[in-house]
């Protein structure tokens, strides 16, 4: 049967199993409104900003694994998803956005709402396409969607003119694609493997340094029996928390310039860094030459140019953690070998000693909230079990040290662009996935002015998040740089006029509380939770001068931290 | 180093802009690059000459092969290879003399005169880059009036190819 370009798209978009597509009208899409109006199998959300819709999208892909999908209109709809598609481009998130474009005759004219949408996502998604001809819309759509979520995975970008969207052709469903261009790894070279496992049973100080390698592949279970077979301790990314259990004994929290202090030390004195699924950015890494200087590293990750770019590494193994680790963990279980016990033993001992020094402790006294304090008191509350997005600054910070995340995605930020308003939109998607799980955002006075149209969206859909924003009243995170390394010029980073965010919660049919006192926080959290169906935001006023601590500063070894 | 770095890809609108691109978003130089579809005409062969490090070269050659559009790729100075240079230059040939002169030059370089006005002289000369550059030197830079390249091309020696 002869459909047109937007009935296929619709009727791809079911067949490729797409529950949830989040966008924004306009010109250039008003065909496939069109045909979306005409169906209820997929459904729409309609944001109040396209880059919302992205980070919606993102957040629906990082709490499923499956991937997001959004759908904006030509010009500055796809401007406006911009960031989103880098955001997600940076932490490895698959998604499809797909584009209106102007149609086929006008493209290069500056026709009406025309941006050269392929060459401004070039750089910034795994792929994009610009569709041409109809005939071939439901192939490349099926490519999207199989390069979005393969191999590493990544936002791809697909452009379609208003004139293919109109056009007729017949539509089958293409079941499989396989191009001849790109055909990912999977399984990890045997012998390198091998060359590891007898590394890993020689080692005297070893370390697993785990990321979002792990949640990607979810691939939580082997990652987890390897380091209970071999008793060896743990770190994660930021990006990679919840890829091992965080209330595990062998976890020594996130590593970097946050990370605690036995991570930290763990990876300056290891003999063996073993690094699945993490790419070894800057802000794990410190200052290079100092980054785990006695060691020899294996690094297992799917894209080769992940492999010794910042760091040089001894075992490079190319291949998906989750058969690597399972290649491994045979190979283990079979050999007559295990780790000297004395030898780990030692280890361990001085790494106790590390975390004797109980990096995270903080003062609660005085009589202001500390945003600390509010965490702790979330994880209480919600029993370790809510589905947590945040915001980029200093909350961001302490929500990563002090939830604790015995779950895979769980944990939703934005690690590699550092997107501030990502918060709130990321955890609409990650509700409209789990409609009946517990989702909080953590955010910011700053970052959550940046998409705060959005209460309007989780009006409209009835989305019960329980936002709590960290009220510093300030750009705490560049505060705390200034503070350190610019002898406290506060330059822009007092935020002096606020709204009432409790009116404005309000204004948007939401609840909203104020909570200025530290007696006042667990009840304050207690009640909310208690509001089953309703949006609340919880305005927490907290002490303007905390910092995050432990920091490694710009430039520094990891074992240089700035303690508390 | 010097590298140059043979590489097949999709024939599709914009490939060549996603090669460009990871050069200059990613800081690498590029010295010269020739691209032009191969005998199967949904593949086109660009060969591209660059210069850095050991490592970054393998980053180089790891991030073109990551692009969705590359087929393979192939590092040609790895192994034994030939390198061509396409040059047409057009050369002020006016009086008996000069005319002699740049004539006999060509034929030393193995050249050819493929065009002739009573001024001047197109020449036509195909060879490495240090032939080109040999035969520029031995002209007065007076006496040229225009030179196009056309970037190196190359291929391996002996029995091995890249194709799919
Ligand atoms: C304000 C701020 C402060 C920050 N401070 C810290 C900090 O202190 N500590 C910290 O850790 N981070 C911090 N970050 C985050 C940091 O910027 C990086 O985003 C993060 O460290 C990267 O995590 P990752 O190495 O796990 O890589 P990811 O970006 O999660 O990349 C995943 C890696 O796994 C690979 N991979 C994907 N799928 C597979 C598969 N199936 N098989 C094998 N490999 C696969 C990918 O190729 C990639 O190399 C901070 C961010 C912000 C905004
Ligand atoms: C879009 C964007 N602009 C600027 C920055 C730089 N930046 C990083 S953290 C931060 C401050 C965030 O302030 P707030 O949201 O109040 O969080 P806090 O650090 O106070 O917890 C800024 C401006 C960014 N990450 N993203
Ligand atoms: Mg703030």
């Amino acid at each position: 049967m002869e459909l047109t370009g937007a009935e296929i798209l619709v009727r791809f978009l079911h067949d490729e199993g797409v529950d949830h597509l989040f966008g924004y009208p306009g010109g250039a899409v008003l065909h496939i409104y069109d045909a979306l109006y005409k169906q209820d199998k997929v459904k729409h959300i309609l944001v109040r900003h396209e880059q919302a819709a992205t980070h919606a999208a993102d957040g629906y892909a990082r709490s499923t694994g499956k991937p997001g999908v959004v759908l904006v209109t030509s010009g500055p709809g796809a401007t406006n998803a911009v960031t989103g598609i880098a955001t997600a481009y940076m932490d490895s998130i698959p998604m499809v956005v797909i584009t209106g474009q102007v149609p086929t005759a006008l493209i290069g004219n500056d026709a009406f709402q025309e941006v050269d949408t392929v060459g401004i996502t070039r750089p910034c998604a795994k792929h994009n396409f610009l569709v041409k001809d109809v005939k071939d819309l439901a192939l490349t759509l099926k490519k999207a969607f199989y390069i979005a979520t393969t191999g590493r995975p990544g936002p791809v970008v697909v452009d379609i003119p208003k004139d293919v969207t109109g056009a007729c052709t017949d539509y089958v469903f293409p079941r499989k694609v396989t191009m001849r261009s790109y055909n990912p790894v999977v399984k990890g070279h045997s012998g390198q493997i091998k060359k590891a496992v007898n590394m890993m049973l020689a080692a005297k100080r070893p370390i697993f340094y785990t990321g979002g390698g792990i949640i990607l592949a979810d691939a939580v279970k082997p990652m987890t029996e390897l380091a209970h077979l071999l008793g060896f301790p743990v770190t994660n990314t930021s990006m990679g928390l919840g890829g091992f259990p965080a209330t595990d004994r062998q976890f020594l929290g996130m590593l970097g310039m946050h990370g605690t202090v036995e991570a930290n030390m763990a990876i300056s004195h290891c003999d063996l860094l073993i690094a699945i699924g993490a790419r070894f950015d800057d802000r794990v890494t410190g200052k290079i030459e100092k980054f785990a200087p006695r060691a020899k590293i294996i690094h297992v990750d799917i894209d080769p140019a992940s492999i010794s770019k910042n760091v040089t590494v001894d075992v490079p193994i190319v291949g998906d953690v989750n058969s690597v680790l399972k290649t491994m963990l045979d190979q283990l279980k079979v050999s007559e070998r295990k780790p000297d016990g004395e030898v780990q033993a030692k280890w361990w001992q001085q790494i106790e000693e590390w975390r004797a020094r109980d990096c995270l402790k903080y003062s609660t006294e005085g009589q202001l909230i500390k945003p600390q304090h509010v965490i702790d008191t979330l994880y209480k509350v919600t029993k370790g079990d809510a589905f947590v997005t945040s915001d980029v600054g200093q909350h961001q910070m302490w929500a990563a040290q002090f939830y604790k995340f015995d779950k895979p995605r769980r944990w939703i930020n934005s690690g590699g662009l550092g997107t501030m308003g990502f918060g709130l939109p990321a955890a609409m998607g990650v509700q409209f996935a789990h409609p009946k799980a517990t989702v909080v955002t953590i955010v910011g006075d700053g970052g959550v002015q940046m998409n705060i149209q959005e209460l309007a969206t989780c009006m409209q859909y009835g989305l019960p998040i329980k936002l709590i924003c960290l009220n510093n009243g300030f750009l705490g995170m560049v505060r705390q740089w200034q503070e350190f390394f610019y002898e406290e010029r506060y330059s822009q980073v007092h935020v002096e006029a606020q709204p009432d965010f409790v009116k404005l919660a309000e204004a948007y049919g939401h609840v909203g509380m104020r909570i200025d006192k530290p007696e006042d926080v667990e009840g304050a959290l207690k009640a909310a939770f208690k509001m089953k169906d309703r949006f609340v935001f919880m305005n927490f006023i907290t002490d303007p001068g905390e910092n995050v601590y432990p920091m490694v500063p710009a430039g520094a070894g990891l074992d240089e931290m700035i303690l508390i | 180093m010097r590298h140059i770095i043979s590489i097949l890809m999709e024939n599709e609108a914009g490939a060549l802009s996603r090669v460009a691109g990871l050069f200059s978003a990613r800081g690498y130089n590029i010295e010269s690059l020739s691209v032009a579809p191969t005998e199967d005409p949904s593949l086109s062969r660009l060969t591209l000459v660059t210069r850095g490090s050991e490592p970054i070269i393998e980053q180089i050659t790891k991030q073109l092969n990551k692009l969705i559009d590359v087929v393979k790729l192939l590092d040609l100075t790895e192994g034994p290879h030939v390198e061509r240079e396409l040059m047409l230059i057009k050369v002020k040939a006016a009086s008996g003399s000069q005319r002699e002169e740049v004539k006999r030059l060509v034929d030393i370089f193995r050249g050819h005169i493929i065009d002739v006005t009573d001024k001047s002289y197109t020449i036509e000369l195909t060879g490495d880059v240090c032939k080109l550059d040999a035969f520029i030197a031995t002209l007065k830079g007076d006496d040229i009036l225009e030179t196009v390249r056309s970037g190196i091309t190359g291929i391996a020696r002996g029995d091995k190819a890249l194709h799919i």
